[in-house]
């Protein structure tokens, strides 16, 4: 039913299909998207990595034997994804903090999701060429 | 169906006061949880950096990384009050910051209130197991417990 709230570009006439309606954000949008997936997925990680780490207590051949479930390649890859997460996390995390408490924060935002982006890179690199050095040729 | 006078703010216009009335500005006294909550997501934040990157580099980067992980490993680190304390403090801050972050998570996506309260309770009682089981775990552990691996600080005794 039309009513006289209903923007003249969406009556019949036009012919145009309305916008969709879903909200496709930049930078600030997927930030954010992807700083609430890597909280939740090491909340999951850290609950089983407690529980994992509790079997110290039970003996030593235990715990080394739940330990060397994470000693082959494809856990290794995990724990890569695991790291890229958590510093991704904590960049983007660093960049929230400053868009709050700095006075430029907000104006400068977007820049700030970029320099998340390189220093993510600076540091996974070295980490990745270690980490998967380790892994692989053991 | 007739809406009775729809206004562009709502179903009724919001009562207006008169221009010179007088502003109320007693505070409440209730303590304001969503804004220490806000404040401690960033504090424990910057803390985590720290306690995580740290514990990161000493296990899975320096010395053989991954592999030299065991239990005679965690027994070196846990004989020194220092990482005891790193890994307390890192524990508490890390799931008290990851529930009050999935408790907001939770509120924005479970639309049923029964379906908000039963996750939250979930989650609630996975915090409260993660951080029991953790603290013990940290203060009940005994480095000298396997007496096949003879550290030089369990022969002191
Ligand atoms: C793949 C990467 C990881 C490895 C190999 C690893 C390894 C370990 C090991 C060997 C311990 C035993 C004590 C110690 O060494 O300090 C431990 C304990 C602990 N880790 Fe990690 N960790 C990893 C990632 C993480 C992350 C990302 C977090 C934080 C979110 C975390 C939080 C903890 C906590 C809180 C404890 C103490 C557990 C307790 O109180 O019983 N770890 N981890
Ligand atoms: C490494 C250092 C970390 C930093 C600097 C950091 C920083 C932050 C900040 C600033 C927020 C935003 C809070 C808000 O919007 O009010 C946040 C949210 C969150 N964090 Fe962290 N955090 C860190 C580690 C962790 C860890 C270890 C976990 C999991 C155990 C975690 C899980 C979460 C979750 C689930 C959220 C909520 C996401 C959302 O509401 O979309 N964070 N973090």
């Amino acid at each position: 039913m039309a009513t006289s709230l209903t923007p003249p570009s969406q009556g019949k006439k036009s012919g145009l299909k309305p916008a969709g309606t879903l909200y496709r954000g930049r930078e600030g949008m997927w930030s954010w998207v992807m700083h609430r997936i890597s909280g939740v997925l090491i909340f999951f990680f850290l609950f089983v990595h407690v529980l994992d780490t509790a079997t110290v207590r039970v003996s030593p051949e235990v715990y080394d034997a739940v330990i060397n479930q994470y000693k082959n390649p494809v856990m290794g890859l995990g724990e890569a994804g695991l790291v890229g997460a958590v510093v991704f996390h904590a960049l983007n995390g660093v960049r929230i903090i400053l868009v709050d408490f700095w006075h430029k924060g907000t104006q400068h935002q977007r820049k700030l999701f970029w320099g998340v982006v390189v220093v993510w890179f600076a540091l996974m690199v070295p980490f990745l060429v270690r980490h998967l050095t380790n892994v692989f040729t053991h | 169906m007739s809406a009775p006078e729809q206004t562009p703010g709502g179903s009724y216009a919001p009562a207006l006061e008169t221009p010179r009335s007088p502003y109320k500005r007693s505070r409440s006294t209730r303590p304001n949880w969503e804004l220490h909550g806000w404040l401690f997501m960033r504090m424990s934040g910057l803390a985590l950096i720290v306690l995580v990157f740290g514990h990161l580099f000493i296990n899975l980067v320096q010395g053989e990384g991954i592999h030299q992980v065991d239990w005679g490993f965690v027994a070196g680190k846990w004989s020194s009050p220092f990482w005891q304390t790193w890994d307390l403090l890192m524990l508490w801050l890390a799931q008290l910051h990851g529930t009050n972050g999935v408790r907001t998570v939770i509120n924005d996506y479970a639309e049923r209130d029964a379906t908000r309260f039963w996750l939250k309770m979930a989650l609630y009682l996975a915090t409260v197991i993660v951080l029991v089981v953790g603290t013990l775990v940290i203060f009940t552990f005994d480095p000298c417990a396997d007496p096949t691996r003879n550290f030089d600080f369990c022969s002191a005794a």
